[in-house]
């Protein structure tokens, strides 16, 4: 048993059967990550991206990845952003990874808190509400990379959501008859263009999240393989084990959940494209699609259960 | 018979199986979700394994 281009010992076994050692690994999953750039157009020339970096392995290796093709081709320029959410235990560990990896790659690091921004971690949060921590911090989490993204002036923002996270997603949304929201997934999020809004792409879009480990793994990145304390709760866990499941039995169900979503994106987005408008929050300005956003509608009732 | 670290669980098993695959099928896991290390070393699911061996699953789920 041995990798199919060479007699090294393999590492990975792809749905097809075929293995591959780590050298040809490594070249499999960067060719996937640069044909998934140029086939969805995901970046042009002078283009100044942010990379949502949280010092997990899927954000640590777009960077590097996205970095390394930066210094390549000159085309465009690359910084990371990191929201520190404030959940003890887990973020402060992976934070220190993310600082470490940017200094030691000579890539400008912006750090934005929870607790500076919006004036409470998630911990504290989580003791005024009982919405799930998952939500009120997805919520919090897009609102700030936005915020900051755009402060740092990015043409776009970069994100390490992989095949996996897709496929949950389009689930999650079909589950919960919410066709809107699947609209604005995608390699390229959003179904309006606004200069308040800075579009994410998903360079990893096509990558599964197995196949991620095992290119940070193996590329040694500083990141700790460990789970978000508060992953275990959220809806999202229950749908990601459910796949996991169905994957392990018939290997491509993630594959063809994306692939057959791709064929409908074009149409999904451009039905909503005329449903959708774009508003900016009556509290805080920011890109919204209702009245006041739901970043400022989770503060208030945070706020509220103060008092 | 093998011991086994479990990164997510933080906690060593000792487990009969003379494969990866046979070691993930007893202890219940889902091959999707882990990474398996042996003796430092990434390996696939068909790689044996014997009671002298170190081996290691890694959890792939980040969740944020």
């Amino acid at each position: 048993m041995v990798c199919k281009n060479c007699q090294e010992k393999p590492v990975f076994t792809q749905i097809s059967n075929v293995k591959l050692c780590k050298q040809h690994f490594i070249r499999y999953f960067e060719k996937k990550v640069f044909y998934t750039i140029k086939k969805f157009n995901l970046i042009n020339n002078k283009d100044k991206l942010v990379a949502a970096l949280s010092g997990g392995k899927d954000s640590t290796t777009i960077l590097y990845l996205l970095n390394e093709l930066s210094k390549k081709t000159k085309h465009f320029t690359i910084s990371a952003l990191l929201i520190d959410e404030g959940i003890k235990n887990y973020r402060d560990k992976t934070k220190e990874d993310a600082i470490e990896f940017c200094r030691k790659n000579n890539i400008s690091l912006e750090i934005v808190s929870y607790k500076n921004e919006i004036g409470f971690t998630l911990d504290e949060m989580l003791l005024r509400t009982q919405q799930k921590p998952c939500s009120i911090c997805g919520v919090f989490r897009r609102y700030l990379l936005n915020k900051g993204a755009r402060n740092l002036l990015a043409t776009k923002l970069a994100t390490g959501h992989n095949l996996d996270d897709e496929a949950q997603s389009i689930l999650m949304n079909q589950f919960r008859r919410n066709n809107e929201t699947s609209a604005r997934l995608g390699p390229i999020t959003g179904i309006l263009e606004d200069k308040t809004f800075i579009r994410r792409i998903k360079p990893l879009y096509l990558l599964t999240e197995k196949e991620v480990a095992i290119y940070a793994f193996l590329k040694e990145f500083p990141v700790t393989f460990t789970e978000c304390p508060n992953a275990k709760q959220g809806y999202r866990n229950d749908v990601r084990t459910m796949l996991n499941q169905l994957e392990a039995k018939y290997p491509g169900t993630k594959h063809s959940i994306v692939n057959t979503f791709l064929e409908n994106l074009p149409n999904l987005k451009e039905s909503y494209k005329k449903k959708s408008s774009l508003k900016y929050c009556k509290l805080c300005q920011e890109p919204t699609s209702k009245e006041i956003c739901q970043a400022c509608v989770l503060l208030e009732e945070i706020k509220g259960n103060l008092s | 018979m093998p011991k086994v670290f479990i990164e997510r669980i933080n906690e060593t098993k000792k487990v009969k199986a003379s494969t990866m695959k046979e070691l993930l099928q007893k202890l219940n896991i889902n091959p999707e979700e882990v990474l398996t290390i042996k003796n430092n070393e990434l390996v696939t699911l068909e790689t044996k394994v014997t009671e002298k061996d170190s081996i290691k699953l890694l959890s792939v789920i980040s969740g944020g």
